[in-house]
C-alpha cells in the first residue's frame, strides 16, 4: 500500500482497505480460484487414473506409499516419474536415473519459454511456484489461454496447477495402496486415453491459422520420425526445434527482410 | 531409503531447472520479434511431436491395427469432435467413452 496517497491519512486508508478492499479482493479471490479449479477439471479426469497408475506401477516396483507420494508432491511430472518407475526396477543407479529425467523434461525448457512473455507481471515468487507446477498438461491449457484471453490473476493460475497436483498425489497415493494389495489393470476402460484426447483438444485449439497446421503436421510427422529413429527422450525437443524454426523462417506475420516470402 | 531421498531430490532438482529458468530468465525482457515468432510456434509443434508417436507407434514401432492400437483409430472421430465443439471436456469424455466402448466391442 501507497500510505502517502492524498486521499487521506494512513489509518483511515487502511481502514478502509481492511473494510472494503480486502473484502473484495478476497471474494475476487475465491471466485478466480474456483474459476482455476473448474479449468483444471480435464486435468484431473486425466491425472487421477494416470496418477492411479503411477501408484500402482511404483508399488510394484518396491516403492513405499509414502516414496511414490513424495515423488509426485516434489517432482510432479507424470512422464519422467514414469520412466523413474521403471528405471529403479530394473535397477539403475541414481545418476543414470537422474540424467534419464532430466533429458525427460528437457523439453519443459521449450513450454516454460513461450509461456515467459506472458508471465512478466508475476512476481518472482509467484514465477517460481508457477514453474514448479508446469507439466505438459497444465502448459497446453495455459497456452492456449493466455493466447486467446492473456494472463488470468495468479489465484486462477495457481487454482488450476494446485487443483491439477492434487489430482496427481490423490491418484498416486490411492494406486500406491492398491498395488500394494492387488494386481490391477490400467487400460480398462477409457481412462488411458484421457491425456491423448486432451492433446488432441489442445492442439487443435491451438491452431489459429494454416501455417500452424502445416507446422503441427511437420512436428507430428519428425516426432514420429525420431522416436523410430530411437532418439525416445529426446524426440520431442528436436521435433520442436526443427518444426517450430521452419514456422518462424515462412512465418508471413512478420517480414524480417523486407521482402514477402511464399508458403 | 538414503537413496530413496537422494533420487527424489535430484528428481525435483532437474525437473524444476528446466521448467523455471526460461520463465525466471526471459518474462522481464523484450525479446526480439524473431524469437516471438518462433516461440509462437512451439506449442502446436510440441503437443504434435508428443502426440504422433503416441498414436501411431505406441509401442515403440508403427502399429495401425484396428484391434491392438484402437486409439489411433478413435483418435480421428476426437479430432473432428474437437475440431466443432472447441471444448477441452467434451473432447475429453468424448474419447473416454469412444475408446472405452471400442475396447468393449473388441474383447
Amino acid at each position: 500500500m501507497n500510505y502517502k496517497n492524498d486521499n487521506g491519512d494512513p489509518v483511515s486508508q487502511l481502514s478502509q482497505f481492511w473494510q472494503n478492499g480486502s473484502c473484495i479482493a478476497d471474494k475476487n479471490k475465491k471466485q478466480e480460484a474456483l474459476v482455476g479449479l473448474i479449468r483444471a477439471v480435464p486435468i484431473i479426469l486425466g491425472y487421477l487414473p494416470i496418477g492411479l497408475a503411477f501408484g500402482v506401477l511404483a508399488s510394484t516396483a518396491g516403492l513405499s506409499i509414502s516414496s511414490a507420494g513424495a515423488m509426485s508432491v516434489f517432482v510432479f511430472a507424470g512422464s519422467a516419474q514414469l520412466i523413474s518407475v521403471g528405471l529403479i526396477a530394473a535397477g539403475s543407479s541414481v545418476f543414470s536415473i537422474t540424467m534419464t529425467v532430466f533429458l525427460v523434461n528437457l523439453r519443459h525448457l521449450l513450454m516454460s519459454a513461450s509461456l515467459a512473455p506472458y508471465l512478466n507481471r508475476l512476481k518472482t515468487w509467484q514465477q517460481l511456484l508457477f514453474s514448479y507446477e508446469l507439466t505438459d498438461e497444465s502448459f497446453a491449457v495455459h497456452s492456449t489461454y493466455f493466447r486467446k484471453h492473456g494472463t488470468p490473476s495468479f489465484t486462477q493460475l495457481f487454482a488450476l496447477n494446485l487443483s491439477a497436483q492434487l489430482a496427481w498425489i490423490t491418484g498416486t497415493i490411492v494406486g500406491a495402496w492398491i498395488g500394494e494389495r492387488l494386481t490391477f489393470d490400467t487400460e480398462a476402460y477409457g481412462i488411458d486415453f484421457a491425456l491423448p484426447a486432451m492433446f488432441i483438444a489442445l492442439l487443435v485449439m491451438q491452431v489459429e491459422k494454416k501455417s500452424h497446421l502445416k507446422i503441427a503436421l511437420l512436428a507430428a510427422a519428425l516426432g514420429l520420425f525420431f522416436y523410430l529413429l530411437g532418439f525416445s527422450q529426446l524426440y520431442i525437443i528436436i521435433a520442436t526445434i526443427i518444426a517450430a524454426t521452419c514456422g518462424a523462417l515462412t512465418d508471413k506475420s512478420r517480414n524480417y527482410r523486407g521482402e514477402d516470402r511464399d508458403d | 531409503m538414503t537413496d530413496m531421498i537422494l533420487l527424489i531430490f535430484l528428481m525435483a532438482l532437474v525437473t524444476f531447472i528446466p521448467r523455471v529458468l526460461p520463465i525466471l530468465l526471459l518474462s522481464r525482457r523484450n525479446m526480439p520479434a524473431t524469437v516471438t515468432v518462433w516461440l509462437s510456434y512451439v506449442p502446436v509443434a510440441v503437443l504434435a511431436a508428443l502426440l504422433a508417436p503416441a498414436l501411431f507407434a505406441p509401442n515403440g514401432t508403427v502399429n495401425l491395427a484396428f484391434d491392438t492400437n484402437p486409439a489411433f483409430w478413435v483418435a480421428i472421430p476426437v479430432f473432428v469432435v474437437a475440431h466443432f465443439t472447441r471444448n477441452l471436456f467434451a473432447t475429453v469424455l468424448y474419447g473416454m467413452v469412444q475408446i472405452a466402448l471400442v475396447r468393449i466391442f473388441l474383447s
